[in-house]
């Protein structure tokens, strides 16, 4: 679970806003994260998920708001791998941890090649990669320079099952050893099951904040006690009652 | 940024097939240019039929016997006869595409420039030009060809003509030998006549009724011989009317093949320069790592002047070997090299800084080439249009579009390296271009986030 209390937060977002032209795509987004803590960024489609985390990722640029961390200490996973289809598996990790500037390039690519489980597909060139694979390197580029703060673009949405599974797992040994990670998701029942936090957006407007339990009983206040049976149908009920 | 180069090099060398077409493909093209250019047209077949009888093709003029049909050795310098016996073959020649165009000398050619030379009336002798429309261009060509060459022997005609009169013109003036008939008849001629009657005035007494008519006959005799002397130099001038003396401005002769080694290798250097510019930029977004590189890893700058350092290196590597190669069997003056390469850096700086404005414009490797190609092709061929071959205004806008890219300056720089000139003006222009397309580019790259 999150390490909470009066910690100083891992990450903090204030009244970030994003316009493009009359469109407001986000506004005045705030919150803040802790160390180990697992959020999820949900909602429908073209509620400002990823260019929430852009924004979070120095990406993109806000309209208005700021950021608490340089994109520098924030390790970012777009949601298309973002690799050199031309390069190996190593000579991807090799370059960007170059760039990263990290101290022992080598022992860094060794270690991400263990995490990964790709020390076998090292010399293999990106683009013969399975997409599971690619996703597992996307993420260890991710994770090269062992940033405080981790950003992942719906991660799970090109793997199947089996592979979600360990990514999971990864994922949760991260948070457990104190790296802050925000994920965004389409996936109810994954945020649900995985982060420890969630933060609804819909229209580019944060409309909740808080574990899935809360927004269940929100949901069940809301409706006097009488619920829906599952998480996901809690949840859209939420984003009805609320005009989305 | 060295990480950066090195990792484009890596996937140069790892795409074999498309380095070896992006050095290949301008390096055809430019070499193809460079002979069309050096080469000049090939001769144009044209079926040539002379209907005149073996052994009537001689015309005689004054004693003297030429043969017309040497004449028609002028002709075939600019064309390449297919020779047949009638004029229906020449026809059908034409008609199975076989022959551009057909010339046909007629059977009574001879007998005809007989009689104008001997004055005695009726029309000169005309031959027939038969040309094939399938092809506007070609026919123009052709028809250009056998005019110009048709002169040449009308004129070379009337030359000789006219130097035989001369002959005889001095023979009546000076006196001398003549044919005629087979015979040599010795002519006295109008100064020595003239001199005759001098002798003739003198023994004749003073008071002598003769002596006034026959000196208005000496004196006419004289004036009539020393003014048909002064024609001669007329009739010759009359020959050849007006005569062309050539000069080159700005000082310089650049021979045709080494203008075209210049063009050749410009060609190439855009190309090959454009192409990995364009491309490896757009690669970037395609494979969605430029947002994860410019989030502090590198600067947006930084990446723009990669890329065209890696474009300028990979394409001033390829034109210096091609230039070399073309310098060691065009003999070009090596001791100039330095300033080849100083032309072909530049050169290869401006297009490269444009490759990379293609690129952040266009955003898809696809489309990035694409885009290289349709801008690349035009401004080449619209910095080769010549000066007075097209409307005043029409090519000062000519004039201005292609000042807006690299070709034409890279051209004159490396033209001015090649075969000598002001280096400076074209070096300066091709910074400024550089600069003015790397600014595009970074203004490009907004649309890359």
């Amino acid at each position: 679970m999150a390490a909470t209390g009066t910690a100083a937060p891992a990450l903090e977002a204030e009244a970030v806003t994003k316009t493009y032209g009359d469109r407001r795509a986000l506004q005045d987004v705030s919150f803040s994260a802790a160390a180990g803590e697992l959020i999820a960024v949900t909602g429908p489609n073209g509620a400002g998920k990823t260019t929430l985390l852009q924004i979070l990722a120095g990406v993109l640029a806000p309209t208005g708001g700021r950021v608490s961390r340089a994109p520098r200490d924030i390790g970012w996973v777009p949601q298309e791998p973002a690799l050199y289809r031309k390069l190996s598996v190593a000579e991807n990790l090799r370059l960007f941890a170059r760039l990263e500037r990290v101290g022992d390039v080598d022992a860094t690519v060794h270690r991400m090649l263990e995490e990964t489980r790709l020390a076998d597909r090292a010399g293999e060139e990106v683009g013969r990669l399975s997409g599971g694979n690619r996703q597992r390197l996307n993420i260890a580029l991710g994770l090269l320079a062992a940033p405080p703060v981790l950003l992942l673009d719906e991660p799970s949405s090109s793997l199947d099952p089996r592979q979600r599974e360990r990514l999971w797992a990864y994922v949760g040994g991260l948070a457990a050893g104190g790296t802050t990670v925000v994920f965004s998701t389409h996936d109810v029942a994954e945020a649900e099951r995985y982060a420890h936090r969630l933060l609804v957006l819909a229209d580019g407007a944060l409309l909740f904040t808080g574990t899935p339990a809360e927004l269940e009983r929100a949901v069940r206040a809301d409706s006097h006690g009488a619920g829906p049976d599952d998480f996901e149908a809690a949840f859209v009920r939420f984003l009805h009652e609320r005009g989305h | 940024m060295r990480w950066l180069l090195l990792k484009d090099l890596q996937i140069l060398r790892r795409s074999p097939l498309l380095v070896g077409l992006l050095v290949v493909y301008p390096v055809v093209i430019a070499v193809l240019i460079g002979l069309a250019l050096s080469a000049g047209p090939d001769k144009p077949k044209v079926a040539f039929a002379n209907l005149v009888p073996r052994g009537e093709s001689e015309i005689t003029i004054g004693g003297e016997r030429l043969d017309a049909a040497s004449y028609a050795g002028r002709l075939f310098e600019s064309v390449d006869p297919i020779r047949v016996d009638s004029r229906a073959e020449a026809v059908a020649t034409v008609r199975s595409g076989e022959a551009l165009a057909a010339l046909i000398v007629p059977e009574d050619a001879t007998q005809r420039l007989q009689g104008t030379l001997n004055l005695s009336g009726g029309p000169p002798p005309t031959l027939e030009v038969i040309y094939s429309a399938r092809d506007p261009v070609k026919r123009r060509f052709v028809q250009a060809a056998i005019e110009s060459r048709l002169a040449a022997a009308n004129q070379a005609l009337s030359e000789r003509l006219t130097r035989i009169a001369a002959r005889y013109i001095s023979i009546i003036a000076r006196g001398g030998e003549l044919s005629l008939l087979g015979q040599k008849v010795d002519v006295l001629g109008l100064q020595r006549s003239a001199d005759v009657l001098g002798a003739v005035i003198d023994g004749l007494p003073a008071d002598s009724p003769q002596r006034t008519a026959l000196e208005q006959v000496r004196r006419f005799a004289q004036l009539a011989g020393d003014n048909l002397d002064v024609s001669r130099p007329i009739l010759g001038s009359i020959g050849r009317p007006v005569a062309v003396s050539e000069t080159v401005l700005e000082g310089r002769r650049a021979p045709l093949d080494s203008f075209a080694a210049a063009v050749a290798v410009t060609v190439s250097l855009m190309f090959v320069t454009l192409l990995l510019a364009a491309g490896m930029l757009a690669l970037e977004r395609e494979e969605n790592a430029f947002g994860r590189l410019v989030r502090g890893l590198v600067s947006r700058a930084s990446l723009l002047a990669e890329k065209i350092g890696l474009a300028a290196l990979c394409s001033f590597a390829v034109t210096v070997v091609m230039l070399a190669g073309l310098a060691a069997f065009l003999r070009l003056d090596f001791s100039r090299a330095p300033l080849w390469l100083a032309a072909l850096a530049a050169g290869a700086l401006a297009f490269a800084a444009m490759g990379v404005a293609i690129g952040g414009l266009a955003r898809e490797v696809r489309a990035a080439s694409l885009l290289a190609f349709l801008l690349a092709l035009p401004v080449a061929f619209l910095a080769l249009v010549p000066a007075g071959s097209v409307a005043d205004p029409l090519y000062d806008v000519i004039e201005v579009v292609s000042g807006a890219f690299p070709f034409k300056p890279a051209l004159r720089a490396l033209d001015a390296a090649i075969n000598g000139g002001s280096l400076a003006a074209p070096l300066a222009h091709l910074a400024a271009l550089t600069a003015a397309f790397a600014v595009l580019a970074r203004i490009a790259l907004r649309r890359f986030g």
